[in-house]
């Protein structure tokens, strides 16, 4: 891998917003529906200029509070989840780490299926109990994997074997109480895969605070993360405190994962392959992977999910178009990372 | 092998008249019904031959539950899954119809048990103790429904019963569609607040084309997705449906106003004019006699909506 690039060059920059602006607008402008993209852009040209729209209320609906809102949540789920993936390969020095290796997804899917099973008809809260119980479940699993790793010493390869015990025993308990409300199986397993198609501004609002924050706090961590590849017995030695860095960057990637997986359910593959991709194009530096994954992933998102939504006449679930396109690359990955070792 | 001969040995005791506890065996005293042996099968599934009439019933599946009892079989039947809600009176229990275990079946002694689909050899398990099995598959026609209903009258020597509940639904449904005005309308139907909906293709699709109504789900091929596609919010606004039919308001607590709460809905023309209509999940899910009920929540709702 080239790794002589550590700066992130601003005409790369450039390039990657360019190409996620150019998927952003394509994805306004075609959709589930058939507006035509003419029609939707004069609809746009006319809240800027105020002018005569040639869209019917209902069907300025769909633009403002459906498809807008649902591409933007894309572009949020898919940043998040790729600057989570690739902090997580780096701390974990693991190229084949993601985001929900600390048992995020194990929590989350464990909390859902259990509000599935509970409290089915819970409705007219402001947030849905379901998003809520998802991230709480998320968060959980990671700070129990967090704290059952720390007791057992220090690490990352005891962080990563104590994650593997959480997440296991959680999907047990949701497997466990799945297997007693078997007619609930459809919800769990529609949540699982992954998916935009019920989101709107409500969902945007409420993973933008966290994933900006942990957005933020991993860009100013890149450098540090550098560092933490050399080592720890290095990092130690340039002064770096190796765990208390781990433990910021992770909780912050996490509670982006969290706020991802609280409104798209479980979306496998883009913490996987996105930043993978951005070390093969750009270089292998933390300063040049976490910016580009938070472009990259936005941008893979948002085609996926409009993959998602048009190539059928239903919808299909988010989670079917990465993994389809992500499982052969991770195939690849997995490869082509036995032969260095060997 | 003591499974094999538990009968015999049972018949011995109550010949003998000296066993204080109660009879192990159902059998002990045959029904000399002469309708028996009789073959039955529903449309789509297996022919099974039952000796005698049977007097132990496990049903698995709801939708055959609600029609046991409809038939007067009620009093045959010793356990339903834990999905039967209704009727009240059945034997509910923590039986499974979706992963059925044959053992935790065997444990109620049935000589019939009825499920609505055999995946995992469970007839073939069963056969080996000695118990029939009915499969009921999801009905995808009425006809296929009102065949059910002959065949389980049929299974449980109720025939005239399950001849005259067949004959009666589907007169009692002609009568409803006749009387219902007809209206060129298009209707959504929800099965959860994920969007999934049915199209014409399925069972309840196809009672609500009895009406004349027009699926939005239907695209291209109402066959696609198996019946069951998930739609996207966008297709149900762009497509404005006349009516919207909520079968997920026991699962999923959704009902008008919910629906007019979600982003956009406001503007359709169902959610303005009122033209919600909340159903029983169950009734809106299951292919039972309680069909009839079904086609005249969905008439009352046709004939409101040109008020």
């Amino acid at each position: 891998m080239p790794d002589t690039r550590t700066r992130l060059r601003a005409p790369v920059l450039l390039i990657g917003l360019l190409v996620l602006v150019a998927v952003l607008v394509s994805a306004v402008l075609a959709g589930a529906s058939d507006l035509g993209w003419q029609r939707v852009l004069a609809e746009m040209w006319a809240q800027v200029t105020g002018g005569q729209s040639p869209l019917s209320a209902r069907e300025a609906a769909i633009v403002w509070q459906l498809r807008v809102p649902r591409v933007l949540l894309a572009a949020i789920v898919g940043a998040a989840l790729a600057v989570s993936g690739a902090t997580f390969q780096g701390v974990f020095r693991n190229p084949l780490a993601d985001p929900y290796l600390l048992g995020a997804a194990a929590g989350a899917g464990m909390a859902a299926t259990l509000v599935v099973v509970l409290a089915p008809a819970v409705t007219g809260w402001m947030v849905g109990p379901l998003p809520l119980a998802a991230f709480a479940g998320a968060i959980g699993g990671v700070g129990l994997s967090w704290l059952v790793g720390r007791s057992a010493g220090s690490g990352t390869n005891t962080l990563l074997l104590a994650g593997v015990a959480v997440a296991s025993f959680l999907t047990a308990i949701q497997t466990f109480a799945q297997q007693l409300n078997t007619q609930t199986i459809r919800q769990v397993y529609t949540w699982m895969l992954g998916g935009l198609n019920v989101s709107g501004w409500r969902e945007v609002a409420l993973a933008v605070p966290y994933v900006s924050v942990a957005a933020v706090v991993l860009c100013l961590s890149a450098r540090l993360l550098d560092v933490l590849t050399l080592g720890d017995a290095e990092a130690a030695s340039l002064g770096l405190r190796p765990g208390r860095i781990r433990l910021v960057v992770l909780a912050a990637a996490s509670l982006a994962t969290a706020a991802a997986v609280s409104v798209s359910g479980l979306i496998g593959f883009v913490g996987i392959v996105v930043p993978h991709v951005v070390r093969m194009l750009a270089g292998a530096s933390y300063r040049v992977v976490i910016p580009l994954s938070l472009v990259g992933g936005a941008a893979f998102l948002v085609l996926a999910d409009q993959l998602a939504r048009t190539i059928m006449p239903g919808e299909l679930p988010l989670g079917v178009v990465t993994a389809f396109t992500g499982a052969p690359f991770f195939a690849w990955i997995l490869r082509s990372s036995r032969r260095r070792v060997s | 092998m003591f499974r094999r001969f538990a009968p015999v040995l049972a018949a011995l005791l109550v010949l003998t008249a000296c066993a204080t506890r109660p009879s192990e065996d159902p059998a002990a005293a045959p029904e000399t019904d002469g309708a028996f042996p009789v073959t039955v099968a529903a449309p789509g599934a297996p022919a099974v031959t039952l000796e005698r009439k049977p007097e132990r019933i496990v049903s698995l599946s709801p939708s055959a539950t609600e029609t046991l009892y409809a038939l007067g079989a009620g009093p045959q039947v010793v356990a339903v899954d834990s999905a039967s809600t209704y009727p009240e009176q059945a034997p509910k229990t923590a039986l499974s119809g979706l992963s059925p275990d044959p053992e935790a079946i065997a444990a109620y002694r049935p000589d019939l048990v009825v499920v609505y689909a055999d995946d995992s050899g469970l007839a073939d398990t069963l056969a080996t103790t000695g118990t029939a099995t009915l499969v009921m598959p999801d009905a995808r026609t009425l006809d296929d429904a009102f065949a059910q209903f002959a065949a389980l009258g049929t299974a449980t020597g109720h025939q005239a019963e399950g001849e005259s509940l067949a004959r009666q639904a589907k007169d009692d449904i002609d009568k409803i569609v006749a009387d219902t005005p007809k209206r060129q309308l298009s209707y959504y139907w929800e099965v959860d607040q994920t969007l999934y909906s049915t199209t014409s293709a399925t069972f309840v699709g196809q009672l609500l084309s009895r009406f004349g109504l027009t699926n939005i789900a239907d695209g291209d091929d109402p066959s696609a997705s198996g019946g069951y596609p998930q739609l996207s919010a966008e297709r149900i606004l762009q497509a404005n449906p006349d009516l919207i039919f909520l079968a997920d308001t026991k699962c999923c607590g959704q009902d008008a106003s919910t629906v007019a709460a979600r982003p956009g809905w406001s503007t359709l023309t169902a959610v303005q004019a009122g033209h919600v209509v909340s159903l029983d999940d169950d009734i809106a899910s299951r292919w039972s006699p309680r069909v009839v009920e079904l086609t005249r929540a969905v008439s009352d709702a046709i004939a409101k909506s040109g008020a």
